[in-house]
């Protein structure tokens, strides 16, 4: 029984992951480029929402469209002002710092505006979950709901890459810009609406991020943004389907090895068995092997 | 590119003397700066960072009596000049921080605002005999040198006065515990706690540690603590990942009595945080925002008018830190035209002279070693706000 | 003299250049102790930024868990100066801590590079993120102490140490090491700069650099010319780690506390020394030792700043990025400045 406990909670921190997982993957996926700033802007999605929804007297449907709505300008303005000027550049590293520039300036910003303090969040989702066998299993609502989203987003995003005229430029746009743009496609376009994609589920993972876990800080989405990245890539890089399983998986051996190994350890062991899963197989779960051609 | 990175470093090479000519700039200012006639305090804490709440609440907590001080006089009609800096909760930026500090012509700190910034802080304070007052370093090395005293307790102080507490009262008879195992603080308390715990009226059951690296989920903690049939969770551990541990709780149907020590202080002014499930948790803790007490009354009004926020303990410590510090130099009747040096050493002998009162205690006085000798308070929450425990 | 010796001389150059202009102001009493104080940071940031350098733009392999190479240097060399700080004067104890915390370093490098050189491209930048985390994490769990009956080791706590009232805990789990003695200096540091410069530049330019570079270009053209592909990796990884090392040498002994916290050794601070590479120009060292001096000062500079000092920082590091990196920008620099026949451009044409 306490085995299947432990199980839902690795699930509700896996659903987390992987929520955070499927924005970064998309835009890494498409874009080419590690965005350091996605966690920052799940923060910022929570600030908006937490915001709006104090002004609205607690309505928080309102405040995540607004946050939704935000997050992608905020997406594709950055897309535009610090990525879109390094795109050619010598060196693909040129731009993952100016990623890392854009997340200390956005922490730093909604430090300055709402102080360093942890404000508490309430969560969007009211629902008190299932519960099993007595109320001895107990699965939250917000686990529920950020893996139905999660399963929707996923299949939304396979749905839209894979059968619309857009998807198919974005596909085309990841593999060779080049060529793309010779067959007619608008790399640059293409890619704003990449980012304009990603910023969005970044909000709604923001939403329920901070649902499960009511704390908010300016430093808030590093973490998690980090740990996304690692289930992201534990999952095969630009695998939608492998960044939900790999945020899941993520979640459950956390939680696990904090049980039945060491709480001192758990992160050493949960990176060590990164390391061991991509040395069996070098490109992720799900990842594709890409043969190398001469 | 090889002609392009030429063109960089040539660049940069000469931006890098010009730093360094304007950092000379700087260094001749401030010899022509000093012998004005007030004095000059700094503080030092992480003001950018993950514990920035904890460095501003310093820093801010620290002009307030600044400000009260100019306003009624200065120290000995001296007026006080106040400075903060930041150290991003790392050692050798709080080092650099002093060394600005000094340059700007510091005569007293109060600082760092943690535990191993503050140790490394002592290292250079003492090599140039400086004052250091600490408002919230608690680790034990922190007041190793003469020159260096505390306001809050010690972190071994703090386990041992908890497991005592938690003994003398029958609080529990099994006991699990939730700790950060990268932070200082909290692991000072929790080794300490343990130590104490042997032969004691209650048995550890559980102890669980988690890194700042992985400080969201609690699940695994307080189910240990609960299958382990924990009736008391100690928490030696700050305020913010306490807030997430109590809702974690809650939502699992787990309800100790929980026990946290000063770090603690602050949980119940969290914005939007939800105070009954803090309900009947204990503390150890020298500062109460909602006492009524007028000195408290009139801190937490001004603190708020200020800065927006309901301050902590750490502010507490650093608002009687400076008051301290002017009672210690009232004693020794210092002024502003002596060396650092002489005021160090005027101050230090006065240190164990005074008796203060402030926000944190009624009566502090201090050993040469720069313990502080004053009384934890225990406290419940109980609706919301702290009740005295006695 | 050919091109390459002259450029080096020039590295060398500017890096006593710098030495001796500073010594000066220092004893003309013209440095503030601001400045004083980070002089030494700068130079153990300077080193390590030239060992990534290494791994980064010569070998091309990104790793962006660099620094727990420089905690294990740091560890190492730490524990061996607390432990031996009344045995053995300082001079040979210091030398000896160099050596202990780089061939502590270059064995975790060796180690560490079998299973992480096996991949290719992103996967290799989050194992080593991976490796540098573990690392962290487990000197945090790490408990060792010395007294009477010997060493004392655990992963527990240190009360399971089990030591003699008189026995000294020296690593304190996450208290880490206190009261290493102060040894670091600028001038020690520039020594162990200048020689991290000699050992990475004359590897580039050595037969041995050449395959490594070739590695990097196209490895499958190296392999099929002869290269053993995995042993010059290995080398190439093996010395960036053990220069890191060293850097962390520099770091532990200047100042008292070490902890395995974030701030020093966790994956923002491996991010910090990329952005010191990339921004000094991939591959190009002087521009590592550069980059990593100006970068290290510029927040210290920025103090006057007050609460606006981190945002101003994080907008400089963009422009800056885009103003070195982008391609129009670069364009337009060249269309504007190509203009102007600078004497030293023109003799480089020629040449």
């Amino acid at each position: 029984m306490s085995f299947l406990t432990y199980l839902i909670n690795g699930l509700s921190l896996g659903s987390i992951y992987a929520i955070i997982a499927l924005g970064y993957t998309m835009v890494y996926g498409i874009a080419k480029m590690l965005n350091f700033a996605h966690g920052d802007f799940i923060m910022v999605g929570c600030y908006i929402i937490f915001s709006v929804s104090a002004a609205m007297s607690g309505n928080s449907v309102v405040g995540i469209i607004v946050a939704i709505i935000l997050c992608t300008l905020l997406g594709v303005t950055t897309e535009f002002v610090a990525y879109r000027p390094l795109r050619g550049a010598a060196s693909p590293l040129a731009v993952l710092i100016t990623a890392i520039g854009v997340s200390y300036l956005l922490e730093n910003i909604a430090l300055l505006i709402y102080g360093a303090d942890i404000k508490s969040f309430s969560s969007v989702i009211s629902w008190e979950g299932l519960s099993f066998a007595d109320g001895q299993l107990k699965i939250q609502g917000v686990t529920i709901i950020t893996i139905l989203v999660s399963v929707v987003i996923l299949i939304a995003l396979q749905l839209f890459i894979n059968k619309t005229k857009q998807g198919q430029a974005m596909l085309a746009a990841s593999e060779d810009k080049g060529a793309a743009t010779l067959m007619g496609i608008n790399v640059n376009r293409t890619i704003a609406l990449t980012f304009a994609i990603g910023s969005a589920l970044a909000a709604i993972a923001g939403a329920l991020l901070c649902s499960a876990y009511p704390s908010l800080s300016p430093y808030t989405g590093a973490m998690p943004g980090i740990k996304a990245f690692v289930a992201a890539v534990l999952g095969g890089i630009g695998s939608i389907p492998g960044a939900m399983i790999g945020g899941l998986v993520l979640g459950i051996v956390e939680i696990l090895s904090k049980t039945y190994i060491s709480s001192q350890l758990s992160d050493a062991i949960v990176f060590g068995i990164l390391v061991v899963v991509l040395l069996v197989k070098p490109t992720g779960i799900l990842g594709k092997v890409i043969q190398e051609k001469v | 590119m090889k002609k392009f990175n030429k063109v960089v470093s040539t660049v940069m090479a000469s931006a890098l003397a010009m730093a360094m000519l304007a950092g000379c700039g700087d260094g001749a200012a401030q010899s022509a700066g000093s012998g004005s006639g007030s004095f000059k305090i700094g503080a030092i804490g992480p003001l950018t960072g993950a514990a920035a709440a904890y460095g501003n609440a310093v820093v801010n907590g620290a002009q307030i009596a600044v400000d009260e001080i100019n306003a009624a006089g200065g120290i000995n009609g001296y007026q006080i000049e106040y400075k903060g800096e930041d150290d991003e909760l790392n050692a050798e930026k709080s080092v650099n921080a002093y060394n600005s500090l000094k340059d700007w012509g510091m005569q007293v700190l109060v600082g760092s605002t943690t535990s191993a910034c503050s140790i490394a802080v002592s290292e250079n304070t003492k090599a140039d005999n400086m004052f250091q007052l600490t408002p919230s370093g608690s680790a034990e090395d922190c007041v190793k040198y003469d020159n260096v005293f505390r306001v809050c307790f010690s972190d071994p102080n703090q386990g041992i006065a908890s497991a005592q507490y938690i003994s003398d009262h029958n609080l529990a008879t099994k006991v699990g515990i939730i700790y950060d195992n990268s932070d200082v603080y909290s692991s000072g308390i929790y080794q300490k706690f343990v130590e104490e715990s042997a032969g004691k009226n209650y048995e550890v059951v559980s102890a669980e540690a988690y890194t700042q690296d992985n400080n969201t989920d609690f699940s695994v903690q307080l189910q240990k603590a609960k299958d382990a049939g924990a009736d008391l969770v100690f928490l030696p551990i700050y305020y913010s990942d306490a807030a997430l541990i109590l809702t974690q709780a809650n939502t699992m149907g787990y309800a100790p009595t929980f026990f946290g020590v000063d770090g603690m202080d602050g949980i119940l002014t969290v914005e939007n945080f939800d105070t009954s499930l803090a309900e009947g948790l204990m503390l150890l803790t020298p500062f109460a925002a909602d006492a009524t007490d007028d000195l408290t009354v009139n801190f937490v009004k001004k603190y708020k008018e200020k800065y927006g926020e309901t301050p902590n303990q750490f502010a507490a410590d650093a608002y009687d830190a400076v008051f301290i510090i002017k009672a210690a130099m009232e004693k020794a009747n210092v002024t502003p035209d002596m060396s650092v040096s002489d005021i160090c050493d005027a101050v230090k002998g006065a240190m164990v002279q005074i008796e203060a009162s402030g926000l944190t205690s009624a009566k502090m006085t201090w050993a040469a070693s720069g313990e502080p000798n004053k009384e934890p308070k225990a406290v419940v929450i109980k609706g919301g706000v702290y009740v005295s425990a006695e | 003299m050919n091109k390459t010796t002259k450029s080096n001389l020039i590295t060398y150059g500017i890096v006593i250049g710098a030495y001796i202009i500073v010594e000066i102001l220092m004893l003309t009493g013209n440095l503030s102790s601001h400045l004083k104080g980070l002089l030494v940071p700068m130079t153990y940031y300077a080193v390590i930024a030239v060992a990534l350098n290494l791994c980064v733009g010569i070998l091309g392999e990104l790793s962006i868990g660099h620094c727990g190479f420089m905690c294990i240097g740091a560890f190492s060399s730490a524990f061996f100066s607390r432990a031996t700080e009344n045995a053995i004067p300082t001079v040979p104890r210091f030398i000896l801590a160099f050596i202990i915390g780089i061939a502590f370093a270059a064995l975790f490098g060796f180690l560490i590079g079998i299973p992480v050189l096996r991949l290719k491209g992103d996967y290799l930048a989050i194992v080593t993120l991976a490796f540098g985390e573990i690392i962290k994490n487990v000197i945090n769990a790490l408990y060792i102490g010395i007294d009477g009956k010997g060493f004392h080791f655990t992963m527990k706590s240190s009360m399971d140490l089990g030591m003699e009232p008189d026995g000294d805990i020296i690593v304190n789990g996450a208290m880490g090491i206190t009261g290493t003695p102060h040894n670091s200096s600028f001038t020690v540091g520039i020594i162990v700069l200048l020689i991290a410069l000699f050992i990475v530049q004359n590897l580039v330019n050595s037969r041995d650099g050449r395959a490594i570079m070739a590695i990097r270009d196209n490895y499958i053209a190296a392999e099929s010319t002869g290269i053993n592909v995995t042993s010059y990796k290995m080398m190439a990884f093996t010395i960036s780690a053990a220069i890191a090392g060293a850097a962390g040498v520099l770091f532990s002994h200047n100042i008292t506390t070490l902890t395995a916290s974030s701030q020093y050794f966790g994956f923002n601070a491996s991010i910090m020394i990329l952005v010191y590479v990339v921004l000094g120009g991939i591959g190009n060292i002087r521009g590592s030792v550069i980059a990593a001096c100006i970068l290290y000062l510029l927040p210290e500079l920025l103090r006057g700043f007050n609460t606006y000092r981190m945002l101003i920082y994080s907008i400089v590091l963009i422009v800056m990025m885009i103003v070195n990196w982008s391609p129009k920008v670069i364009e337009w620099r060249k269309k504007t400045f190509g203009r102007i026949n600078l004497p030293w451009r023109r003799a480089k044409e020629v040449a």
